[in-house]
């Protein structure tokens, strides 16, 4: 018997040369087994980035399943809340599921990358799931996380820059199509997707090509500000977007071991992603029965009174007299482009209604000593940024 | 065609016949589609040599429920009743016992087995109240529920200190350590460790074992009784009173599917194609084959699937079925101990030794037996002078490593009658033919997924609360408009009807409340 070698410590995504070259700072974190940049000079720098020019940033950690058969359509139908019957070939669609308790496990993308053929994205990994879930279905479920690499090319040049690089067809995918072009004799995926809610799309080639299209993009973007980015600024973006993120505004209920801790789609201002035009679906008898009762937590979009960042603080429905803790805070920054003190939280029904006001308990800390505040919050339906050029086709050039 | 109902059941088994006849009772216009050309299910007779007839699956009653035959007014007629079971030993010097009585065993052992019985059958009456109810739901508010929770934890409490010590030690435990603290006769151990396993997947070594054990008991405390005719009588009997009640049965018609339209039921499709409607329907078919075969993954969720999917129920027990010219010599025996149920399983060691391979998908090659000569009270079954005999076999595991080829049933059969004929070395001359239905076999012509007697294996994790799955232990599936009601639903296998009756109660007391 021959034991296999198996790698020791942090992998390093096909993209590591290229970041480590632009590195300074070496600041590393862990994700999903890889070694991924927090900063690579400065995250407000990077930031500004993604907001003014163009940030790449290395996404192939993301774990990646191919999902094939000729049941793979009723598969992922059954999947997911939402209706993917209505999810063409080319066509990718975020989308949330759930256990047999209404309960997220995780959000993510699907690309339909050709008739019968998906990629399901997502940040945490659920083959044990995904494989459940593919009982008495004609599917095959492969992990591709390793032999895909992606970069997400986010930003308001980020248009310009892949025209340069001569990608066809670009000026007409719309928010959400995705299209196959050749890249150098090997397929490259292109999507209009991201995390910044900004005009941006993700490249998505074999491992093999990695460099040569980094060095590509590179090249192109020289003059338009490209800039590679850590996950930072990138955090930064993903709240203005208003964005949920796992482990923030919620936990995968298959790993969550306290009742009342998970979150239904319902709970994540997500009711249009569920479909109850479905006849079945995983969590559809459960959705139903909350949307009949209620639901206990609803996630809101804060705008904050002041400048400190609401860092995990108590949300209170009144500031003072009958002070009624009402939620907290699971997201929070100080948004540069906004000029706003945003953050996301979760609050117990029936509070937290558009337009309501509510009281943020933030506690900061100055030399050494702590000090509080109760800031006025407002509940706002609509992301913090959302750019008309976000939904532009064509973009314009920037 | 669509014919339409107001409640179809899938499989005329004792359950779903049981189930039909009491819907049918109360006013329900009920169908029954039965894949065979039989009535009965598992509990049938069937001619399987010229001749001779045999109950072809299980062949002893002894957990036939007085709710079910009183509800029913059913009065099966036994050829034999009351049996006991000799473990034969080799030199003639058998061991016998039925109820609280055991002969053949040394002083200590007789005080011993008395003193065991009594707590055994104690024991297996406070489990035989809860076979009869379905079970309750955990962290609900449902009142029912809470009481008939409540209501166990009292009893269990009600049993005294040290007897609820005692009753919460044993349940788990397995029937070898408990057999061995307690007995010298090895005869008499190996033959209480086949009680408890008989069935199973289990050795007596193998947790748990005394909770089948005391399954095995709750009926009527164990006594076992021989139908007249064999076991298809009783099944023939409880089709004549469903059918008295207004039952249609139809047999011969193989569900192929259950329809869901809209996320919910909607009748079933035989596999000719025929249609029937209805906004309920009941399965007395297993777990696996209702779910998985019949409605389909993709009308329930994945939760729910993956714990179907995860039920374990291979089966593990054949079935022998002998022809004979006559009776064979067996030392020791008089005449009328041919009525009687006979076992082989010489000691406890013999017993988990036969189980080990099958462990690894091998069969046991010294197989442990019980045994009986239904045609020695029942002249029905075997032409005048002439004997059936109907044995069951273990261990053959139903995922035979290589297969259940000629070759592996032969090398079994061979083994199974060289084990016979050490205490019956006669037999050999005397068979005129013979069946061995291993449980692929079991599977195919009974409609069992792992031709597992009890539709999923007896043990704690898949037992009570959580059979067949935890979050749908009361019949009613997550689909709306399907139940089940067969063996693989609480409290289990062997031809009681408690889950029929179970089903049948929460059917209606459903339709009540809507």
């Amino acid at each position: 018997m021959t034991i296999q070698e198996v790698h020791q410590g942090r992998l390093r995504t096909p993209f590591y040369s290229r970041l480590a070259a632009l590195d300074t700072v070496n600041t590393w974190h862990e994700w999903k087994g890889y070694t991924s940049t927090d900063e690579l000079y400065c995250a407000e720098t990077e930031y500004f980035a993604i907001r003014n020019a163009t940030a790449v940033f290395d996404l192939t950690p993301m774990t990646k399943y191919r999902i094939a058969g000729s049941d793979a359509l009723p598969y992922i139908d059954r999947l997911v809340t939402r209706d993917m019957t209505k999810v063409r070939p080319g066509r990718v669609a975020y989308a949330v599921w759930c256990d047999d308790q209404g309960q997220v496990i995780d959000d993510g993308t699907i690309f339909h990358l050709r008739d019968g053929e998906y990629r399901l994205c997502s940040q945490e990994r659920h083959f044990a799931w995904l494989n459940a879930a593919a009982i008495g279905f004609d599917v095959t479920i492969t992990e591709e996380t390793a032999e895909v690499a992606a970069l997400a090319v986010q930003g308001p040049t980020s248009f310009s820059i892949l025209s340069r690089m001569g990608l066809a067809g670009l000026a007409e995918l719309k928010p959400f199509d995705l299209m196959h072009v050749d890249f150098e004799g090997v397929e490259l995926m292109v999507s209009r997707t991201g995390f910044t809610g900004d005009l941006g799309y993700e490249l998505w080639i074999a491992p093999e090509k990695a460099e040569t299209l980094w060095d590509k993009l590179f090249a192109a973007g020289e003059v338009t500000g490209i800039r590679a980015i850590g996950t930072h600024a990138l955090e930064v973006a993903r709240i203005e977007a208003g964005y949920i993120a796992v482990y923030e505004e919620f936990l995968p209920a298959d790993e969550t071991v306290r009742t009342g801790r998970t979150r239904s789609p319902l709970e994540l201002g997500l009711n249009w992603l569920v479909d109850f035009k479905k006849a079945n679906f995983n969590g559809r008898r459960a959705l139903a029965e909350e949307m009949r009762r209620g639901s206990t937590w609803r996630l809101v979009r804060l705008d904050i009174a002041g400048n400190k960042a609401a860092h995990h603080s108590y949300v209170y429905a009144n500031e003072k007299g009958n002070k009624t803790e009402i939620g907290f805070i699971t997201s929070a920054v100080w948004s540069p482009v906004c000029k706003q003190n945003i953050a996301l939280g979760t609050v117990k029904m029936p509070h937290g209604k558009v337009g309501d006001n509510v009281w943020v308990e933030i506690y900061y800390q100055r030399e050494m000593h702590w000090s509080r505040v109760m800031a006025k919050a407002t509940v706002v339906g609509e992301p913090f940024w959302f750019p008309s050029r976000r939904g532009a086709t064509p973009p314009g050039p920037y | 065609m669509t014919d339409s109902y107001d409640i179809i059941v899938v499989g005329a088994g004792h359950n779903g016949l049981v189930c039909s006849a009491l819907l049918a009772k109360a006013g329900k216009k009920v169908l029954v589609l039965e894949a065979n050309d039989q009535v009965g299910g598992a509990a049938v007779t069937r001619e399987f040599a010229d001749g001779y007839s045999v109950s072809a699956c299980a062949h002893l009653l002894y957990q036939l429920q007085p709710g079910v035959c009183k509800d029913l007014g059913l009065k099966p007629k036994l050829a034999t009743s009351n049996m006991q079971t000799i473990a034969l030993s080799e030199d003639g010097r058998h061991v016998r016992y039925s109820g609280a009585s055991v002969a053949g065993v040394s002083d200590s052992d007789t005080r011993s087995y008395q003193a065991f019985h009594k707590r055994m059958a104690r024991y297996a009456d406070l489990l035989n109240t809860y076979l009869n109810k379905a079970p309750p739901r955990l962290g609900t508010t449902d009142f029912r529920d809470l009481s008939t929770l409540a209501r166990l934890g009292f009893d269990i409490r009600r049993l005294g200190k040290e007897e609820m010590r005692e009753f919460l030690r044993l349940i788990g435990m397995n029937i070898h350590d408990e057999l061995d603290e307690r007995f010298e006769s090895p005869l008499l151990k190996g033959a209480l460790s086949l009680d408890a396993v008989l069935g199973t997947h289990l050795g007596p070594r193998s947790p748990n074992t005394i909770m089948t054990y005391l399954y095995r008991l709750a009926g009527d405390h164990g006594r076992l009784a021989v139908p007249k005719g064999g076991m298809g009588s009783v099944s023939d009997g409880l089709a004549s009173v469903a059918r008295a009640a207004g039952v249609t049965i139809r047999t011969g018609m193989p569900v192929a599917r259950i329809i869901v339209e809209n996320g919910r039921v909607g009748g079933v499709e035989t596999t000719a194609g025929e249609r029937f409607e209805s906004l309920t329907v009941v399965s007395n078919a297993d777990p696996k084959r209702t779910i998985l075969d019949l409605v389909g993954a993709r009308h329930v969720e994945t939760g729910f699937t993956r714990r179907i999917d995860h039920i374990r129920m291979r089966g593990n027990a054949a079935k022998l079925h002998l022809a004979l010219t006559g009776l064979p010599r067996i030392d020791g025996l008089s005449k009328k101990d041919f009525a009687e149920r006979l076992v082989i399983a010489p000691d406890e060691h013999y017993v988990e030794r036969a189980f080990n391979p099958a462990k690894y998908g091998e069969c046991s090659p010294e197989p442990v037996v019980e045994l009986t000569f239904p045609s020695f009270r029942d002249e029905s079954l075997a032409p005048t002078g002439q004997h059936v005999m109907s044995a069951v076999l273990q261990y053959a595991p139903y995922q035979l490593a290589g297969g259940w080829n000629d070759d592996a049933r032969n090398a079994f059969l061979d083994s199974a009658i060289a084990v016979i004929a050490r205490y019956m070395p006669d037999i050999e001359s005397r068979i005129v033919a013979s069946e061995l239905l291993t449980p692929a076999d079991i599977e195919r012509e009974f409609h069992i997924t792992g031709g597992h007697w009890h539709h999923g294996e007896l043990s704690l994790d898949q037992f009570l609360f959580v059979r067949p799955v935890c979050g749908s232990a009361q019949y009613r599936m997550p689909l709306d408009g399907l139940y089940l009601c067969g063996a693989g639903t609480h409290p289990g296998g062997g031809v009681s009807g408690a889950a029929g009756r179970n089903a049948a109660r929460t059917i209606l007391r459903r339709e009540r409340a809507a």
